[in-house]
């Protein structure tokens, strides 16, 4: 498993090939738009019943993150839930509570979940840690900024992954949800988004660099 | 003349001269029976042959309301025959309506035909479906009393023909006296079409049309050999060009849409009179199909280079010839192809078989003498599917709340379903109302509710969604092509995965026009006409067929004869220098030859099980030659044979074929394989776990449309046992994978296995060194392909490169 490592604003990042994003000064992870509750909600609304483990599949992987890097702080990055009404499992909000314990832990809002869910831990709009400011939604023009929303993915020797976007400006992070599709890194949207030079950061078996130009 | 026939239709056949045929007088005789399948050559007036007995009786008893329902495979044939049968209709001024109804019937007409049905309406399976799923269908088939399913020896080939027979067991229960007729082209196995058509229980009544004179059939002299390895037919176009100037209208029959669109670009090239040739494939945009068509209806065309998209239905034109080029494969279609050329009834159709190389040589042979022998190949239907029982189960849900009890005595009416267990039939219920899952996380938001003993859709509104879904044609993801700039004509679709391999610039070839890719835009592919370029040549989903078990045996037997006096002498010289220097493969034994050639060991198979039962086996065998650290490097695989390659010579090729170790293999391979996501997402999507059709949420692009490969995955970590994933495995087996074909070989050849030791490449296995589509054998290939592209890319833009010399 190796990381891409990023110097922004100052401080030493690295791209997880899992997706999350690890400030090991500060021993913070962040990671962004989980989605929990997805197909429960697809199924409310009286669509397919999908198989009913991404919950699961999600906390599985944030716990081999949390454990592997023993974080003092976890971001969530907005878009938690897929809604609110999203419910947990029971299992699933211990395991949920078991990873939050001793650590602090600071929800983001997202457009799927604006309001404060009953988790615990911390909720805001928007939270800052030095230079950096880790928001939902990029904002055009800001700097120093962690965001997420857009699910990017790229495509790259055939095969479409999840991918961090990072520029001068900001990073962009890939959904970590096990139910989230994508946004090509190429969309319009993405695109005027990102300046010159940015990169594009994949995940999968390892963390994958390359050009947004080139793509 | 005809004495059965009332008085208008008598005096109709009278006017034109005609006289019924036997047959359509004998359906007319049997018009009572509850399921009669017509088994009748092209062009011997099948169609009124069915639709006969439903004139009269309409005619007779002014009937009022839906009298008759036509179904075929192809919404283009619906139209056709609506078309065909206006004619005596109005000629003889009955009193009958038909409209044909589908995808492409506007929603008013659609509205229109549900309240006030013509008498005969003319549709596709899946219209039907979707007709059965509405609360009104009781009163829509009120007076239903003839069912007649055209083509339907292609329909029972795939999924639409169980959906349709699920559909027919429906309509029987509202409208118990209901007759089926089917009418089929020549198949193998006609009492298995009859079988399939008929209620359970009902007896299956098969009615024999004259088959005509045998066809004309014979190889395509050239002047040239055919190359030893490879497909198209280029080297036969001077031939190909010169039948053409001696007929009316040729088509070309290729076997994929690549090589149809190569071989039609090749085929301008050397077309020095500008002899007007068309190309008509599956991949083609409707206008671009619809175009050439016309053309040929009009007989403006002298040929067309054509794939199975021609290969039902309409009448195009005067075909006095059909050319397939490339072994055919499979002994039945090759029959029904020829049957498209002459049209007329009681003449032979002219037929020429052009192999592809010098291997298709001895098929192409193979297929001669099974043709002549009437000798049709086939594998006999499978039960019926799950996923289209689910997928009926849900439509069942739309139109009405429905007993578990009723619905099992219904589905088990359908032919396919007869065997169904009833906790088979449980398991794909409790699927569709509660996911069927392991983890019970549905409990407050099943699909389907029991209330009151009835099961019923939790959410009314769900009905809309289903009924966009149903349907159980997948197609591949495709993407449309289009010509850049403001209402550019639509070309045609090709494979997104291949889509996604293309660069601005890059060439392709689509409706054998060279076109210069320049985007991606909203789904759509855009380009520009670009002459005079090599093209990248187009990936088409095209379905490479396997070579038939029993063409496959033929061929084999043909190897035992002591001589061929009837193959061209290169082919001989090939086959007896094989025997010479090594050996010929046998029905009941398994020759394995192992030879050096250019610093590698090779071991080649000659399995003839077909190509994908060949694929998988190559697939096996380099992973248990990795195992023993035999370091395989790689494979190809044709419909015969297997040819692997690596650094060391394997001590004992025969120990490789350990029945017991090669499924073990099988089964750890098979969990993580590519063809079963791809065989997932098609089962996934008719059983409907997941929807095609919402409005709006592709447009979006975001989160909507994760990939069936991310449930895939979750399953197979979650719920490994699920409904899916078992359907899922059992088609992967008989179909992609064909792993079925594998314990065949096995069971021939019996361990009998002739392991040869050469000092060199022998004449069989030569072409294989040639052959195209060769599979490297790397571990973490993917992974290692993926990084050194990543590194390039930084290091093209100066980004990060690792002990750069500058």
């Amino acid at each position: 498993m190796s990381d891409h490592p990023l110097t922004f604003f100052g401080a030493a990042l690295a791209a997880r090939p899992s997706g999350a994003l690890w400030w090991a000064s500060e021993r913070l992870l962040a990671v962004s738009d989980l989605h929990l509750g997805k197909s429960e909600r697809m199924a409310r609304r009286g669509g397919p019943l999908l198989p009913p483990y991404e919950g699961t599949d999600t906390l599985l992987r944030l716990d081999s993150e949390i454990a592997a890097l023993a974080p003092r702080t976890v971001i969530c990055l907005g878009d938690s839930f897929d809604d609110a009404e999203a419910r947990l499992t029971e299992d699933e909000a211990l395991w949920l509570a078991r990873l939050m314990a001793g650590r602090r832990w600071i929800w983001i809002a997202g457009n799927h979940d604006p309001a404060p869910m009953e988790t615990g831990g911390e909720h805001h709009a928007e939270w800052r840690a030095g230079a950096l400011t880790f928001r939902h939604e990029p904002i055009a023009g800001a700097t120093g900024e962690v965001a997420g929303h857009y699910h990017p993915k790229a495509r790259l020797a055939g095969r479409s992954r999840p991918c961090f976007l990072v520029d001068a400006a900001r990073i962009v992070m890939p959904a970590f949800g096990t139910y989230t599709g994508g946004l090509s890194c190429t969309a319009p949207d993405l695109r005027a988004l990102m300046g010159d030079g940015a990169l594009a950061v994949l995940t999968g078996p390892q963390a994958l660099a390359v050009p947004l130009a080139a793509l | 003349m005809a004495p059965d026939l009332p008085a208008p239709f008598c005096d109709w056949f009278a006017a034109r001269d005609w006289a019924p045929h036997a047959h359509q007088l004998a359906l007319l005789d049997r018009a009572d029976h509850p399921a009669t399948l017509l088994v009748a050559p092209t062009g011997g007036g099948k169609t009124l042959a069915g639709f006969l007995p439903s004139l009269i009786e309409i005619a007779q008893n002014r009937h009022e309301g839906l009298h008759t329902l036509y179904i075929s495979p192809l919404k283009a044939l619906a139209a056709d025959i609506r078309r065909n049968l206006t004619r005596p209709i109005d000629e003889m001024g009955l009193p009958i309506r038909v409209e044909d109804r589908s995808g492409d019937t506007r929603a008013t007409a659609k509205r229109r035909q549900r309240a006030d049905p013509p008498q005969i309406l003319l549709t596709t399976p899946e219209s039907l479906a979707l007709l059965l799923s509405y609360p009104d269908a009781p009163r829509i088939f009120a007076g239903l009393s003839r069912v007649i399913v055209d083509e339907i020896h292609a329909l029972a080939e795939s999924k639409r023909g169980d959906q349709l027979m699920l559909c027919l067991a429906r309509l029987q229960r509202l409208r118990p006296e209901l007759r089926r007729v089917g009418l089929s082209a020549t198949v193998e196995d006609p009492q298995a079409i009859a079988r399939f058509l008929a209620p359970t229980g009902a007896a299956p009544d098969l009615l024999h049309a004259d088959p005509g004179p045998d066809p004309d059939i014979a190889m395509l002299a050239t002047e040239d050999p055919p190359p030893w390895a490879g497909g198209g037919g280029r080297y036969a176009i001077p031939a190909i060009l010169d039948q053409v100037r001696r007929h009316r209208t040729t088509l070309i029959f290729h076997n994929t849409r690549a090589q149809a669109e190569i071989f039609f670009r090749d085929l301008w090239l050397a077309n020095d009179d500008g002899l007007p040739i068309g190309i008509h494939h599956g991949s083609l945009a409707r206008t671009q199909r619809e175009k050439v068509e016309a053309a040929m209806a009009e007989g403006a065309l002298r040929a067309v280079v054509c794939t199975g998209s021609l290969d039902l239905g309409i009448d195009w034109g005067d075909v006095d010839l059909v050319i397939q080029v490339g072994a055919p494969k499979n002994v039945k279609r090759l029959v029904q192809r020829i049957g498209r050329a002459n049209h007329r009834y009681n003449a032979p159709s002219k037929a020429l078989l052009v192999p592809a190389n010098r291997f298709e040589v001895v098929e192409c042979r193979a297929a001669l003498e099974a043709v002549r022998a009437h000798d049709l190949d086939g594998d006999p239907r499978g039960p019926g599917p799950r996923d289209v029982l689910c997928q009926h189960i849900l439509m069942a849900a739309c139109s009405a709340p429905f007993a578990a009890d009723d619905l099992f005595a219904e589905v088990t009416q359908a032919a396919p379903y007869a065997t169904l267990s009833r906790a088979d039939f449980d398991a794909c219920l409790d699927f569709v109302a509660t996911g069927g899952y392991a983890l019970r996380a549905y409990d407050r938001w099943q699909r389907l509710m029991q209330r009151d003993g009835l099961w019923q859709l939790r959410d009314p509104r769900a009905a809309q969604r289903i009924r966009m879904n149903l349907g159980t044609i997948v197609d591949s993801e495709l993407v449309k092509v289009r010509l850049r700039g403001r209402g550019g004509a639509a070309l045609g679709e090709i494979e997104e995965a291949f889509a996604a391999t293309l660069s601005p610039g890059d060439t392709f070839l689509i409706g054998g026009e060279i076109v210069r890719y320049e985007g991606l835009r909203e789904m759509t592919v855009e380009v520009s006409r670009d002459r005079g370029r090599e093209p990248k040549i187009a990936v088409f989903s095209g379905t490479k067929f396997a070579t038939s078990t029993q063409l496959s045996a033929r061929i084999l037997t043909m190897f035992g004869r002591t001589d061929w006096p009837d193959l061209p002498a290169h082919t001989r010289d090939w086959l007896a220098t094989q025997r010479r220097l090594s050996r010929l493969p046998e029905p009941g034994r398994l020759l394995v030859e192992s030879f050096p050639h250019e610093g590698r060991e090779h071991l080649c198979i000659y399995g003839f099980a077909g190509r994908n039962a060949m694929q998988t086996l190559g697939l096996l065998l380099t992973r248990r030659m990795e195992e023993e650290g035999l370091a395989p490097l790689g494979f190809v695989s044709t419909d015969y044979a297997v040819l692997i390659w690596g650094l060391d010579p394997a001590p004992d090729p025969a120990a490789l074929f350990d029945p017991a170790r090669l499924r073990d293999g099988f089964e750890t391979w098979l969990a993580g394989n590519a063809v079963m996501k791809r065989t997932f997402r098609s089962v996934a999507q008719i059983a409907g776990l997941i929807e095609r059709n919402l409005p709006g949420l592709r447009k979006t692009g975001r989160q909507a449309t994760f990939s069936t490969d991310i449930l895939y995955d979750t399953l197979a970590r979650h719920d490994p046992d699920h409904l899916l994933m078992q359907i899922t495995r059992e088609e992967a087996m008989r179909g992609l994978v064909d792993f079925g074909r594998i314990e065949e070989m096995l069971a021939r050849t019996g361990g009998r296995i002739d392991s040869l030791r050469l000092a060199r490449v022998t004449p069989l296995a030569a072409p294989l060194l040639l052959e195209a589509g060769r599979i490297p054998v790397e571990g973490l290939g993917r992974e290692r392909l993926a990084a050194q592209e990543a590194a390039a890319l930084m290091a093209a833009a100066g980004l990060a490169a690792p002990a750069a010399t500058a």
